[in-house]
């Protein structure tokens, strides 16, 4: 096992494009918006007179400490947007590194290249869980503070031409606390996730083809059967089992603070998501977290997860061939 | 000295086709075995089980090791190359030498630099910008660079050209065997590696059909080139095969008396594309 952050290395060389690129292009294309933004604003405000909200020159003469909190207020939840945006990538990059994890070697025939060196199946799958835990989403995270980092700069600079001075309201965001809030979510994120690592790591190392179908057919068609059997009035699954709660953390919880959804009585949906900015932030507040890693939906779903990378490793010693 | 490889009754199934069927030998020490077999024949499943890619029934020991349970272990005394295609094309050159020098304790990275130093290789190429021939190159740069017991070759020159196959054995020869190393070696281009070989083992359908040292083959068969008035005698000592050239008979003889042979024709040692022709007859009837 000592050899784990070389292999965390190897994934990282092999997926630079999923983990490091995409969060940046991601990011720097809100960026791009942010510049196009205060363009058009320019333009507008100068050829043709026309004021898109409220004018920069009024702000300046009549601003006041009230209205500095809530821009800071703002400010903090462009910080979280800042850090929440790349993760809709971070989840179609993860999706689909675990489905290949242990496929894409069989695929290829490299995995007898890897094999024929002293590295332990089980230090493989760990490794390759491990990049999807916390490898992808801490470089993500660094992409979108360099991001967030450079938008105050260019808010500083665009305001400053007008005489607007930005940093009393920079001074009245909290960029430190919401910096850890954020960090805090990717342990959380990483246990949470750990069911659905393991599910599609399992179909990656069994599947001798097409493992997307395998990992995402089965559960649907599953799904499907149980609520047949249940018109038919034939005994299924129902009641306070919640097939589809089950299923659908073994498919999504990969999805970057999927945790919020999570309400008293099971899965609320994204309702009330964006309701009002307290509320998001709410989410990510270190007492709701640290309330989400003791509860039992958490721990579970991590032993199925952990239970899960068990076979991966079982089959990862026994499957090499695949159906070309 | 106790054998590199020791297997007794080893059988591993497909389904309801015996890959291998209850196969037992023994590999020495020092010695280049060539594992030589038509397609399908098992070979592949042999070589897997000795590198503890796949599980199987018999027993099967590698360098006193079960490969299967032990395979970590095991790696870090065998290397293994399978033909090229191998080697993880999004690789680098420098990453590849970066990453078995961090998990093989037994790697020599100046050893395998000074290797690639001899070839055309650049170490920020990946995989898939190098010709099959430089592929193998590095490949091989970075197994002779491994201070192994045991090599494991299957079908390591396949697809290459004659210059790059050459070169493949004579730095085999030259630059890493020696008495403490074992090589087992399987290809389709026998009369390429004849020369090398100290062993000979033959596997069709799964057994073993032969398994003897080169000088065992070359003591036990003959081959005897006949004109066409005496063919018939040679035909009554029962040849393992015959084959017509330029209007003689060319007779393939196991473990008859030479001086016998000697009265029908001119003797010679048979080639192992010759044998292996003859011993297996009737594979794909």
């Amino acid at each position: 096992m000592n050899n784990l952050p070389l292999l965390i290395k190897r994934e990282y060389w092999e997926h630079r494009g999923g983990f490091l690129w995409t969060p940046v292009w991601i990011t720097g294309v809100m960026l791009i918006f942010t510049v196009l933004g205060i363009l058009t604003a320019e333009v507008f405000n100068s050829h043709a007179h026309v004021r898109m909200g409220v004018s920069l020159d009024e702000l300046r003469d009549n601003i006041s400490t009230q209205d500095f909190a809530e821009a800071g207020r703002a400010l903090d939840m462009v910080q979280f947007t800042f850090g929440a945006v790349p993760c809709i990538g971070l989840f179609f990059v993860l999706f689909f590194y675990l489905l290949g994890a242990l496929y894409d070697d069989r695929r290829d025939r490299s995995v007898l290249f890897w094999k024929s060196l002293p590295v332990s199946d089980g230090a493989t799958v760990a490794s390759k869980a491990l990049s999807a835990m916390l490898l992808a989403p801490l470089i993500a995270f660094a992409a979108s503070t360099a991001a967030y980092v450079v938008f105050l700069v260019l808010v500083t600079l665009w305001t400053g031409v007008h005489g607007l001075n930005v940093l009393p309201a920079i001074a009245a965001s909290h960029p430190f606390t919401t910096f850890g809030r954020l960090l805090l979510t990717i342990p959380l994120d990483a246990l949470w996730a750990l069911p659905a690592i393991g599910w599609l790591m399992f179909w990656s190392a069994f599947a001798r083809s097409k493992p997307f179908l395998w990992a995402v057919l089965l559960p649907l068609g599953a799904l499907f059967i149980n609520w047949w059997l249940g018109v038919l009035g034939a005994p299924n699954i129902g009641g306070d089992v919640r097939l589809a709660s089950i299923l659908g953390r073994l498919l999504l919880s990969v999805v970057p603070g999927s945790w919020m959804v999570v309400r008293e009585n099971g899965f609320g949906g994204p309702r009330g998501w964006f309701a009002d900015d307290g509320q998001v932030l709410a989410n990510v507040d270190a007492g709701h977290v640290l309330a989400m890693l003791s509860s039992a939906n958490v721990w579970i779903g991590a032993v199925a997860g952990i239970a899960l990378l068990a076979g991966a490793v079982w089959l990862r010693g026994r499957r090499i061939e695949v159906n070309v | 000295m106790s054998a590199i490889v020791h297997a007794r009754n080893l059988a591993k199934r497909y389904g309801a086709t015996k890959a291998l069927d209850s196969v037992s030998f023994d590999i020495e020490a020092g010695r280049i075995v060539g594992l030589i077999g038509p397609n399908g024949a098992g070979k592949t499943t042999a070589l897997k089980a000795i590198l503890g890619l796949t599980d199987y029934e018999g027993e099967l020991k590698v360098l006193g090791l079960d490969p299967h349970r032990q395979r970590t272990q095991l790696m870090e005394h065998v290397c293994f190359i399978a033909d090229v295609a191998v080697l993880p094309r999004w690789l680098r050159v420098r990453e590849a030498i970066e990453f078995v020098a961090g998990v093989h304790p037994r790697f020599s990275r100046e050893k395998c630099l000074a290797f690639l130093s001899h070839t055309n290789i650049g170490h920020d190429k990946r995989v898939r910008e190098l010709s099959k021939g430089m592929i193998v190159q590095l490949h091989l740069a970075l197994v002779m660079a491994i201070d192994a017991k045991l090599l494991v070759l299957d079908e390591p020159t396949l697809g290459l050209d004659i210059l790059y196959r050459k070169a493949f054995y004579e730095s085999l020869l030259s630059d890493y065997f020696d008495e403490q190393k074992t090589i087992i070696v399987t290809t389709h281009q026998v009369e390429e590696i004849e020369h090398i070989l100290t062993d000979l083992m033959f596997i069709q359908n799964g057994k073993v059909v032969l398994a003897a040292t080169m000088d065992e083959v070359g003591d036990r068969y003959a081959e005897v080139m006949v004109n066409p008035d005496k063919a018939d005698a040679a035909r009554a000592l029962k040849p393992l095969n015959e084959r017509q050239v330029f209007g003689k008979s060319i007779f393939l003889f196991d473990g008859v008396d030479r001086a016998r042979l000697a009265g029908l024709g001119e003797l010679h040692k048979p080639s192992v594309a010759d044998l292996f022709v003859a011993t297996m007859k009737g594979t794909y009837a």
